[in-house]
């Protein structure tokens, strides 16, 4: 992996805005990620979370602020240069490439790591067919890794909903990011598949990714993150250990207010 | 991996043997040429479907590119006496420029806007060919253009052309299936199924949308070059709206993302018309009503579902052999 | 004639022609926001209305106002059954699909035309007298005034079925928000096909005043009908005032186009504007800015 910078954060956001017409999406937020931590993003509908996600990875350009990565700025990139520079992402409601199967999901998330073209593919020129090859084993080891080798030549829709944002998170893998921004990757999941979902977060952070997690679950937010950003209105509200979170009034006022803890 | 390639030089390898052996069985010039005219639909078609079936992009002006082909092929060779093959390349990195000119601001467009936007090209193009009297000879057509020869051999019997003919498209059946199945054939599908998901997976949708354009537009030009030496006489009229709808019908008659549904498609809208020329005035009226019922009943296409059969058996096939090892 | 003079007759062509265009780009408009159908068979209703019309006149000794009504009604239940018999089953809503679709059916209309009237431009009297009227220089005829009039009628009519009535207003809601629009009970289904009813009708009421000075033949449907297009996306694609503005402009930029540069590329010029206004401004002149993303 990278040489460990002193203690440069890997990700740093200063004073991100935001809006569309009226709305103030996202207003004034600033942040650091240190590398190799997990940091929670937590606030009510509409506080601002995706919105975030959107302005890292280059889908919306911000109306001020910037977003450095790894010591360099992302401004001015689109998302698949922010893609090339080790940013991985999953989407709020799972885009899965529904006509391809599960192994070739996570192939095209190979995509920034291989260079062959039109041409070399057209006439299976050798060092294509080497990377090809390459491609499917690395692919292959993600499955492993994320436990759905069994199921690598299934269409991706016939796989239940959990563990389509189990491949989704593989996918982004394959990206080899050193960052990993999940977009509330619990949605739409029970308990157990939960519980499994933050074991998989932690070993991606433990093999040396640092992840940025927005959440609603308070139980898996809680349990897996080193440090939460709470967001309100587009404004960062508080930050801080996730023991801080719990018992700031102001949070619990505005977000756990009408949420309790379950 | 290894057993899929076999698979696939399995298809087109018995798909060349069959097409090899029908000059032997038929030797009737009319059917030859109706076999000739698949040939050259089913290039075109291979490469739109490139563009359509596998990035889903849309098309309403492909003929535009078919006619630059042939027009370029035709006036270089019967007005400036070049010979037939440099014309042909010639014409593909013509077309090529073009395609990038109208591609660039086009493909940054989606749906319907995107079919406008194509649809106002091939019908400008339409009108440059009718209309540069002088350089394509207008409405009336362009007459004298050459046969084609390979050395000192004049391809300018049926037979021979057909051989030509297939054996390119042939070639370009395989590039295209080697194209689907590779990085780039992934990246072109993905943009299909979740353009933000590919953008974010590092793929630049963009380019990537103007190169297969780019491609589908040179399968056009060669399948124009064919076309203009096969019947050596062209007129605008050959590269009209109609022509480019006709080309999207046979996408998706054979299917969307299917190489072998393409040259399905091909072959049926090639031959329909000839079929329904039997019914005189009335064959436009029963060409329009297929166009309508297929569309309205079989979205997906004649051989889509017949497919998706075939996939579904293949891997329960295969999930009960236990093989998922890829390569 | 001076320049001036001539400028002045090309905008009274212009003019003319590009009333034709916005009663068909309404057409389009009208249908796409209800349904988001881009409907290709739109220049077949102007081509049947104009057939129409020509053979309700020539075969008996029917006042002209009878015949027009007549041919009015017959397209637009032609109308009716293109929506019922294809728009309806076709559940797709892939933009592909609706495209063949509505093709398809223009080729089906062309076709039963040239099985019934054959394959000859025919033509009609015009409504009232032919003696040109001149002045400025320019000349125009009587039935170029018709045409205005039949426009402005139309969209008169139109204006006043959207705001005054309650199947207007409930296509107005529908066109808003479909969902919205079923949820609080207004019957969709129903609302699209009275959006194809009208659209045909008002096409076949622009055929019908044209062809006194263009002919018609079972095969002007294309160009008028991607012409009316053209026009449509000019002025923002499901825009009613758009349209009217996109058609009036096409016209006369067209006329211009054709008498100062080169009457063959006449027909290019239309769809060289439409390129112009989707590579620079999408949405149109008068459309939202937000142009839809399918
Ligand atoms: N593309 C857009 N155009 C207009 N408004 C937008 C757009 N994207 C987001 N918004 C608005 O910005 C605000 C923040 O939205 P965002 O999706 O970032 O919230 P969120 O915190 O992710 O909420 P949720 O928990 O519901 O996912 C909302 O009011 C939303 O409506
Ligand atoms: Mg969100």
């Amino acid at each position: 992996m990278m040489v460990e910078e002193m203690n440069a954060p890997l990700l740093k956001a200063d004073n991100l805005s935001k809006s569309f017409g009226g709305i103030h999406a996202v207003r004034q937020v600033s942040f650091e990620v240190p590398t190799g931590q997990i940091k929670g993003i937590i606030g009510p509908n509409g506080a601002g979370k995706t919105t975030l996600f959107n302005l890292i990875t280059g889908f919306y350009a911000a109306d001020a602020g910037a977003i450095y990565f790894n010591g360099r700025t992302l401004d001015g990139l689109v998302p698949h240069q922010v893609a090339e520079r080790g940013v991985a992402r999953t989407f709020q409601n799972v885009e899965l490439f529904d006509r391809m199967t599960v192994l070739e999901n996570v192939m095209v998330g190979r995509h920034p790591k291989s260079r062959a073209g039109f041409i070399s593919a057209a006439f299976r020129l050798s060092h294509a067919r080497r990377e090809e090859n390459n491609i499917i084993n690395k692919a292959t080891e993600i499955l492993n890794f994320i436990g759905l080798s069994e199921r690598a030549a299934s269409p991706s829709t016939s796989l239940p909903f959990g563990l389509q944002r189990v491949l989704e998170i593989g996918r982004a893998l394959a990206t080899d990011p050193l960052l990993l921004l999940l977009d509330e990757p619990a949605s739409g999941l029970n308990a157990g598949e939960t519980r499994e979902l933050g074991r998989l977060i932690c070993r991606i952070r433990d093999s040396g990714i640092t992840v940025v997690l927005v959440e609603h679950d308070m139980s898996l937010t809680m349990e897996v993150c080193d440090q939460i950003l709470v967001m309100d209105y587009g404004r960062t509200l508080a930050e801080g250990s996730p023991r801080d979170i719990q018992q700031d009034p102001e949070v619990i006022a505005a977000y756990l207010g009408d949420e309790p803890l379950a | 991996m290894i057993r899929f390639l076999k698979y696939t030089w399995f298809q087109v390898g018995s798909f060349g043997l069959l097409l090899a052996l029908v000059p032997l069985v038929v030797t009737n010039r009319y059917y030859l040429n109706v076999m000739i005219f698949i040939g050259i639909h089913t290039l075109l078609v291979v490469g739109l479907n490139l563009l359509m079936g596998y990035a889903g992009q849309i098309s309403l002006g492909h003929a535009a590119f078919f006619g630059l082909g042939a027009y370029t092929s035709g006036v270089l060779t019967a007005t400036y006496k070049l010979s037939p093959w440099p014309a042909m390349v010639i014409a593909v990195v013509l077309t090529v420029a073009v395609a990038l000119l109208v591609g660039v601001p086009a493909l940054k467009l989606t749906g319907y806007y995107l079919a406008m936007a194509t649809l106002g090209f091939g019908i400008i193009v339409y009108i440059c060919f009718k209309e540069l009297v002088w350089l394509t000879g207008g409405p009336s057509g362009l007459v004298g253009i050459p046969k084609l020869s390979i050395g000192t051999v004049v391809l300018d019997e049926p037979r021979t052309y057909y051989y030509l003919v297939w054996a390119i498209t042939l070639g370009a059946i395989v590039l295209s299936l080697n194209i689907v199945d590779s990085r780039v054939g992934r990246a072109l599908r993905a943009i299909h199924d979740s353009e933000p998901a590919a953008r974010a997976s590092g793929i630049y949708t963009a380019r990537l949308k103007i190169w297969v354009f780019v491609v589908s537009a040179i399968y056009a030009s060669v399948a124009g070059s064919l076309y203009a030496h096969f019947i050596t006489f062209i007129s605008p009229s050959s590269f009209d709206f109609m022509f480019s709808i006709k080309l999207v019908t046979m996408v998706v008659v054979g299917g969307m993302a299917s190489i072998w549904g393409a040259v399905f498609g091909a072959a049926t809208l090639t031959v329909l018309p000839e079929v329904l020329a039997v019914f005189h005035d009335f064959d436009i009226v029963i060409f329009g009503l297929i166009l309508m019922v297929v569309m309205i009943f079989m979205p997906q296409g004649l051989t889509r579902g017949a497919l998706d059969l075939w996939e579904k058996y293949r891997l329960q096939r295969d999930v009960a052999g236990g093989s998922l090892s890829g390569g | 004639m001076d320049l001036s003079s001539q400028i002045l007759q090309y905008v009274i062509s212009g003019i003319t022609n590009g009333a034709i265009y916005a009663v068909i780009a309404l057409g389009f408009t009208i249908i796409y926001n209800s349904t988001e159908v881009i409907n290709f068979a739109q220049g077949e209703f102007v081509m049947l209305g104009g057939m129409a019309v020509i053979a309700l006149d020539g075969n008996g000794h029917l006042p002209l106002g009878f015949s027009f009504l007549l041919a009015v009604l017959a397209v637009t239940l032609v109308g009716i059954a293109l929506e019922r018999f294809t728009i309806r089953p076709a559940k797709s809503s892939n933009p592909i699909a609706l495209i063949i679709i509505t093709v398809g059916a223009s080729i089906f209309l062309r076709g039963l035309a040239m099985m019934f009237w054959g394959k000859d431009s025919l033509g009609l009297r015009a409504f009232t007298g032919s003696s040109p009227i001149h002045f400025g220089g320019a000349t125009l005829i009587p039935q170029s005034l018709w045409v205005l009039g039949v426009t402005v009628v139309v969209m008169a009519a139109l204006q006043f079925f959207y705001k005054h009535t309650i199947t207007g207003k409930a296509m107005r809601a529908c066109a808003f928000n479909r969902r919205a629009a079923g949820l609080v009970g207004i019957g969709v289904n129903r609302m699209v096909m009275v959006s194809f009813a009208l659209s045909a009708a008002i096409g076949a009421a622009a055929g019908i005043v044209i062809v006194p000075i263009t002919l018609c033949g079972y095969d002007v449907g294309i160009m008028l009908g991607l012409k009316g297009f053209c026009a449509a996306v000019l002025g923002g694609l499901g825009s009613s005032p758009g349209s009217i503005l996109g058609g009036f402009l096409l016209g006369v930029l067209e006329a211009l186009g054709a008498g100062l540069i080169s009457s063959g590329f006449k027909d290019a010029i239309a769809f060289f504007v439409l390129l112009l206004v989707l590579f620079l401004r999408p949405s149109g002149l008068l459309g939202s800015k937000e142009v839809k993303r399918f």
